[in-house]
């Protein structure tokens, strides 16, 4: 990014470049875009500091998932210890996918620079760096791809924007896709509906031929491959894990719930992001999904070999996304239930609603979803078999199934997140909005081109949301982050909502440094608050265990 | 660097013709030659470059959904922003490409004091439209030049577009407007920084190439009248394959010639996002992946992590866990 310290890099601060205290809040965003570095971006080398890159992948973990040239590397040193041919295996790389995606070819072709994509990336409006442009993250691309593949390069070679490949474009390349979250919203505004995402894919996959790529994308990658989730959590452990939220479902709301897993024969499989397993505050969305389906009575499973719905190997690879996606598909054939549930998450759905039944399907052991408790049949997902939780959870309230106390979370005044990949990969935009109204009287939207199909991501998604890039990640959330505090001062909005497992991990770092005082919540979670449960007790306590009517027993103050 | 360079080329080629078909009287290179390697170069180079782009597959079914899916009954759908059946794609592909949808959505962001807002944008969608539409009711005035007799239309257009009736010969509406809306996309170009900076030289030559078709046009219409019957001569002889160049002016000549280079850098330039638009898969696809399975042709079989070896390793844990296990060892 461009602003912030300069070549000399660190700044003097008892911080560390990982840490959120280490940057100024204001003088992170002292932008002006009119302002661009005075050399071509062609001879503008990549600024590779600590704080906008992330540690490259461990080898042990690569060649467990057999990815190519795993070895020890530092993108801050000058040798990269390539493969010695791997200007081939990156001509090579093109070559073989122009002629498998027609998007990649079109979408090398037909850009006319005309820019409207320019200021729509939430890292361009939170760094300024011409380079998260749209436009320009897709010409250290196009550069190459013109350079070798068509005739006006070959011929007229700059004066047409191409450029020969050098380990200076590998090094620019490792810097700029990783700072594309594939949120998509460029793609929205494009005339030629032209999507950044397609394209960093490519880049993506390209790079992870010569070993180049980031720890926090293969580590969950792998650990996925072989415990069935990213966080490596081995099934006792999981099973452990929701016995103990078993017990908080209980202590709260004075109900036992069930823990069914692996258990053969039961009508649903439910899958949700290994998030919801660890960490505050996505747990609490997970108690809300067991208290929920306790309530209605849903025969379901848990799977600890399909524990995941979230997909890193969309981060690296269309192979490698297939190769975990397999996995629902396998399970649910293997436990013989009916269909698939799905959970609050971002990019997973993504994954199933555009990939996952042309990668895996056709499942054709399952049956059409059908609502056991509303007799609803979800026609639109009669391919896939498998249905989102926000989708069923507004047709049962839609139905009358669920007795809501909506007051019980008066002391939440909530604005939604749409996530990138619902809103553009999907268009989930009603069914979330109908259940948080459903459950939440305070309910504020964000600025109009903030939300729905202009949503801004968190800046933490496509595996990237980890500490040691955190200066990208706070310039990528600072569009968001913004319009969060908008609405914190106009409406005294409290609960930011999000159904997104990398949003309510990375939007918490978002708010507590653009918008302190707003706290992220998941959906389920609000849900199950105002859920009055048979024969629960009395509710005195949400699931985090706070008083449920906040500190002062009333509504907001 | 990138616009001089620009500039200048199109100002050569221009002279080039000027002397070469004026002056020198090269009429059969410049009125026979050219004209027809450019025709072919253009047909040629389209058809090869929509035939490649097609002889890639689409994979996967990857739509930008811009609007509420479709879901339950009682949820309203953006059929065309968000469309899931064929007819949807056709009126979103109709409205991106003849109304251009997506650029209308374009919003400006500022940042003032900490403070982002986003306002409403419309000048590039709006000269982007107004330069379209003019160079193709200029191209259907053109028709005149080319058939024998002129069609009805062709007819209403112009008498329309003339309507101002001032001066002799009248001036067409269409004209001022498409050299305004070009000379704005210049200056937009040129006048912001960033998009200075993204530009490329190829990103001026068509520009300044149909800035030059343009003034190179109107010179011939209203400064130097020049002799209609002996162009229309002209381009009815290379359109009956029997070429017979009149000796012209040179401008006319240069004229021409650019309207053969813009045809010849067409198919290998970035103006094939008029054919690309059509198969960009984020529009023209139906957003109904998990209604309908999308068939990828080289869906090859991957490296999967079965059960069984999933089971294999934990099987000891699951089993002290109470996990029901398919082998008991």
């Amino acid at each position: 990014m461009s602003s912030a310290p300069k070549p000399g890099h660190e700044k003097a601060s008892k911080f560390k470049p990982d840490q959120m205290e280490y940057y100024d809040r204001d003088e992170l965003v002292q932008l002006d875009y009119r302002r661009v570095p005075e050399k071509n971006w062609m001879d503008e080398p990549a600024d590779i500091r600590h704080g906008n890159f992330i540690y490259p992948a461990k080898p042990q973990k690569l060649e467990y998932i057999g990815f190519p040239n795993a070895r020890e590397w530092s993108p801050l040193e000058e040798d990269w210890k390539l493969p010695s041919n791997w200007k081939e295996i990156v001509l090579d790389g093109i070559r073989e996918r122009i002629g498998k995606y027609r998007s990649f070819r079109v979408f090398m072709d037909i850009c006319v620079r005309c820019g409207a994509c320019a200021d729509k990336c939430h890292f361009y409006i939170g760094g300024g760096d011409p380079k998260n442009m749209p436009v320009l993250r897709a010409e250290l691309l196009r550069s190459i791809y013109r350079n070798d593949f068509t005739t006006a390069g070959k011929l007229l070679g700059r004066m047409v924007g191409a450029r020969p490949l050098t380990l200076d474009v590998i090094k620019e390349w490792f810097l700029y896709f990783y700072q594309c979250t594939e949120c998509r919203r460029c793609s929205v505004f494009c005339p030629y509906g032209i999507d950044t995402a397609e394209i960093t894919m490519m880049a993506r996959e390209l790079l992870n031929l010569l070993g180049i790529n980031v720890n926090w994308i293969i580590q969950p990658v792998a650990d996925c491959y072989r415990t069935g989730n990213h966080l490596g959590i081995q099934p006792h452990g999981l099973k452990d894990t929701l016995e103990f939220f078993a017990e908080d479902v209980e202590e709260v709301t004075g109900v036992k719930v069930e823990v069914p897993i692996n258990k053969k024969g039961a009508e649903v499989l439910f899958v949700t992001p290994s998030g919801d397993f660890l960490a505050e505050p996505g747990i609490y969305t997970c108690m809300g999904y067991m208290a929920l389906f306790h309530e209605i009575g849903l025969d379901f499973t848990w799977s600890t070999y399909a524990s995941e719905g979230g997909n890193f190997g969309m981060f690296t690879s269309a192979d490698m996304m297939k190769r975990l996606n397999s996995k629902i598909y396998a399970e649910a054939k293997r436990l013989g239930v009916k269909w698939i549930l799905g959970g609050e998450c971002g990019h997973m759905w993504r994954v199933l609603h555009q990939y996952m039944d042309t990668m895996n399907g056709p499942a054709d052991f399952l049956e059409v979803p059908v609502s056991p408790m509303t007799g609803t049949r979800f026609e639109y997902a009669r391919s896939t078999k498998m249905i989102h939780i926000m989708e069923f959870t507004a047709d049962l309230i839609k139905n009358g199934k669920l007795k809501l106390d909506p007051t019980r979370n008066d002391s939440r005044r909530v604005t939604f997140h749409d996530s990138c990949n619902p809103a553009r990969g999907m268009g989930m935009l009603e069914e979330p909005r109908y259940v948080i109204k459903n459950v939440c009287r305070n309910f504020f939207e964000m600025p109009e081109n903030t939300i729905r199909e202009q949503t801004f991501c968190c800046g933490g998604g496509a595996g990237i949301g980890t500490e040691e890039n955190m200066e990208v990640r706070l310039r990528g959330g600072f569009p968001r982050g913004n319009a969060v505090k908008h609405v914190q001062e106009k409406h005294g909005v409290n609960v930011l909502a999000a159904c997104c497992a990398i949003d309510r991990a990375t939007l918490t770092n978002v708010c507590d440094y653009w918008a302190p005082g707003v706290k992220l919540s998941g959906i389920t979670e609000l849900v199950a608050n105002a859920m009055v449960m048979k024969g629960e007790k009395a509710r005195e306590l949400n699931f985090r265990k706070e008083p449920m009517r906040g500190e002062e027993g009333g509504g907001h103050v | 660097m990138g616009i001089i360079v620009s500039f200048l080329a199109v100002v050569a080629l221009f002279l080039v013709a000027l002397v070469g078909g004026g002056g020198l009287g090269l009429t059969w290179l410049f009125g026979e030659v050219v004209p027809y390697a450019a025709a072919a170069l253009f047909l040629v180079g389209v058809v090869v470059k929509v035939l490649r782009w097609a002889s890639s597959p689409v994979p996967f079914r990857i739509p930008t959904t811009c609007g509420q899916q479709k879901s339950l009954p009682w949820i309203k759908q953006a059929k065309i922003e968000n469309p899931s059946t064929t007819l949807g794609v056709v009126i979103r592909m109709a409205l991106e490409v003849l109304a251009f949808r997506s650029l209308f959505r374009n919003t400006r962001t500022e940042l003032k004091d900490g403070q982002l807002s986003y306002s409403s944008n419309k000048w590039l969608w709006a000269a982007g439209l107004a330069f379209h539409y003019t160079f193709l009711v200029i191209l259907l005035r053109h028709m005149r030049f080319f058939m024998e007799p002129i069609p009805g239309f062709v007819r209403a257009i112009t008498t329309v577009d003339g309507f101002l009736q001032f001066p002799v010969p009248e001036v067409y509406v269409t004209t001022l407007v498409f050299l305004g809306a070009l000379g704005f996309l210049l200056l937009r170009r040129v006048s912001s920084p960033q998009l200075r900076y993204i530009s490329l030289p190829n990103d001026y030559f068509p520009l300044f190439l149909l800035l030059g078709i343009g003034v190179s046009g109107a010179f011939l219409r209203h400064v130097e009248k020049v002799d209609v019957t002996a162009a229309k001569a002209t381009v009815m002889s290379l359109l009956h394959l029997a070429p017979s160049p009149q000796p012209l002016s040179g401008v006319f000549y240069g004229h021409l010639f650019l309207v053969s280079v813009l045809l010849a850098y067409f198919p290998f330039s970035k103006l094939m996002h008029a054919a690309g638009v059509f198969l960009s898969p984020t529009r023209n696809l139906a957003a109904n992946s998990r209604e309908v399975r999308h068939v990828n042709p080289w869906n090859h079989p991957v490296h999967v992590h079965t059960y069984e070896e999933y089971e294999d390793e934990f099987r000891e844990r699951m089993r002290d866990a109470g996990l029901p296990l398919e082998k008991e060892s």
